[in-house]
């Protein structure tokens, strides 16, 4: 599902956080936004999924405003994965997965079979199957996270938000959820701090100060120039002796 | 069977396991205390009143069953579904463990207006006991809202605990009233009159009660089962439920509107009656596990059930003497409330 930003602007008590962002996300592409703490990121994430409003601007999924859907439209349409989503509650790994049916659930259309099958399917797609009837507070993060994306995958949606999905996990499992996300057959917005992970999605959008400085394929948009001015590092390409592609090498300016 | 047919038969599946133990409880209201009467004893009076059957009972405790134990253990039993599930709707919504309705300084609230009609004269007797309570409820309630909203509560994290701050704060300035006013215009008589009702009573309760409580009962128990689902996601907090197509805004103010309206009805009747809002919704939980749409009827009716065993309780623990109902319900639900704190915790590890 494509969607689109138009001039963007967001500003809370007189600061401004996002300023004039445009881009727009084809169907079944992967989009990576990176850029420092306080660059925007998770402003934008909330503007295109609609859970804060643009103080100027506007957002397009599929041609349609935003702003015209209800809540209920918006969640049939996107699912996100927030930063850090958790509970006190003792509900069970496959409760959370179930969570993700809600905005297709009724009073007239109530849970089927075909919820079921779908849930089944979110799941097995995140490998948590085995997982299914534990407690929340027993998983680790990874599991967690990896639970919030099934629970993402059961809202059936035609856009996925993922706020920093690998925060806070080790190396093998920011490397199984990036897999998991690469094969899903949809449109994905993805907020990443790991510069060279970035570098694995279909394009790359750098954010700086609220404002779009770069949009493109990885290796144009996360050129060395660009990174070392935004971050205030020194960044060059390099390129290990197997022949693999080439990935980002950082040291302090 | 289609989906539709499947969720009427579960609720019916509900109602015949839900109803017989309410029944029940019903009857054991009106059957014990100072003087046990048998259950046929009971069952007639209600085929003389209800179907004419003109059974000879003797008119003594004919008198006593159905103008007395039968509007309390009835008025009873829907004070405590509401407490339970406005403490479950309030806990969902804040995602605070400790949310009941007293949290929201409802209660506190209610009591200044009792007391100010009461005890300081305040409309100059033209106003009854219940209807200062319920504004003085409402009032306190409005007070803590604008306050929360006023201290940045927009529906993060933090904001669950700038609404029970508030809630404090509210209960903290009404209490602080009622003492004020007990203090200044009250004579020993009132005092001892007014801190009785404080704990809560069930003593006065008559058939005209029974037809306020039970229905506001009904209607508050139908709107919150109705949202059971939209409670359910908000499991991780207002951004995720929003995230799950929940309208968030017009989803709290109904339903902290409904408990607010089921709490400052049900205190304007009974007095405050703490702990229930807190407790039920626990041991509800620890029974059917978290899920609104079987937690919503679970703690209704072991709200409804406990309050009936407390009024019993509090009719024949001092004979001869009526106990206040909130001292049964706090003497009970503490211990109770640290011993789900404990387990709580050690599963959770």
């Amino acid at each position: 599902m494509r969607i689109e930003a138009r001039n963007l602007s967001f500003s809370v008590r007189g600061k401004t956080l996002l300023q004039d962002v445009s881009l727009a996300v084809q169907p079944g592409e992967t989009l990576a936004l990176v850029g420092p703490n306080g660059s925007g990121k998770s402003t934008l994430m909330r503007l295109l999924s609609g859970l804060a409003k643009p103080s100027n601007g506007e957002v397009l999924l599929a041609d349609q405003p935003l702003a015209s859907l209800t809540r209920r439209e918006i969640a049939q349409r996107i699912a996100i994965v927030e930063q850090q989503a958790d509970t006190a509650e003792r509900i069970t790994a496959r409760s959370v997965v179930e969570l993700g049916r809600t905005p297709w659930l009724s009073a007239l259309k109530p849970w089927s079979s075909e919820d079921t099958q779908m849930v089944d399917k979110a799941l097995h797609t995140v490998d948590m199957e085995g997982f299914a009837r534990r407690e929340w507070a027993t998983l680790s993060g990874g599991e967690r996270q990896r639970l919030h994306i099934a629970r993402a995958l059961a809202q059936r949606p035609g856009l996925l938000l993922l706020d920093e999905p690998t925060n806070h996990l080790d190396i093998h499992h920011q490397l199984s959820i990036l897999n998991c996300i690469r094969n899903l057959q949809v449109t994905t917005v993805v907020a990443l701090h790991d510069l060279n992970q970035a570098l694995t999605c279909d394009r790359v959008a750098v954010l700086s100060h609220g404002r779009l400085v770069a949009i493109g394929a990885p290796g144009e948009a996360l050129d060395p120039e660009t990174v070392s001015g935004i971050f205030g590092i020194k960044a060059r390409w390099v390129r290990d002796g197997e022949g693999a592609d080439p990935f980002l090498s950082f040291q302090l300016a | 069977m289609s989906a539709a047919a499947a969720v009427a038969w579960q609720g019916f599946r509900g109602a015949c396991l839900a109803l017989p133990v309410l029944a029940a409880a019903v009857l054991a209201g009106a059957m014990i205390g100072e003087t046990a009467l048998a259950p046929d004893l009971v069952l007639s009076v209600l085929a003389n009143k209800l179907a004419g059957a003109g059974l000879p009972v003797d008119p003594v405790d004919q008198g006593i069953i159905w103008s007395y134990r039968l509007p309390r253990a009835l008025v009873a039993a829907a004070c405590g579904a509401a407490l339970a599930v406005a403490g479950v709707v309030l806990q969902a919504l804040l995602r605070n463990a400790l949310a009941d309705p007293y949290i929201l300084g409802i209660s506190a609230g209610a009591s200044t207006g009792a007391v100010a009609v009461t005890i300081a004269g305040l409309g100059g007797g033209a106003l009854s006991l219940s209807f200062g309570a319920f504004n003085g409820a409402l009032l306190a309630f409005g007070f803590v809202a604008i306050l929360a909203r006023a201290a940045g509560a927009g529906g993060s994290r933090a904001a669950a605990a700038q609404i029970v701050l508030a809630g404090i704060a509210g209960s903290q300035l009404f209490n602080a009233l009622t003492a004020f006013i007990i203090a200044k215009s009250a004579n020993a008589d009132q005092a001892r009159g007014i801190m009785f009702w404080l704990m809560g009573n069930l003593s006065g309760v008559r058939w005209p009660d029974v037809w306020l409580a039970v229905p506001l009962a009904l209607a508050g128990w139908v709107t919150c089962r109705f949202h059971a689902r939209a409670l359910d996601a908000f499991t991780f907090g207002s951004d995720s439920a929003a995230s799950l197509g929940i309208p968030v805004r017009r989803v709290q103010v109904v339903l902290i509107f409904a408990t607010a309206l089921m709490t400052a009805v049900m205190v304007s009747i009974v007095g405050s009656i703490g702990f229930v809002g807190l407790v039920i919704p626990h041991a509800a939980r620890f029974l059917v596990g978290p899920g609104h749409r079987r937690l919503m009827p679970a703690a209704a009716l072991t709200g409804a059930v406990f309050l009936i065993a407390a009024d019993i309780v509090s009719r024949i623990i001092i004979p001869g003497q009526v106990l206040p109902i909130g001292v049964v319900t706090a003497l009970i639900g503490a211990p109770s409330f640290a011993v789900i704190l404990v387990r709580g915790q050690r599963t959770a590890r």
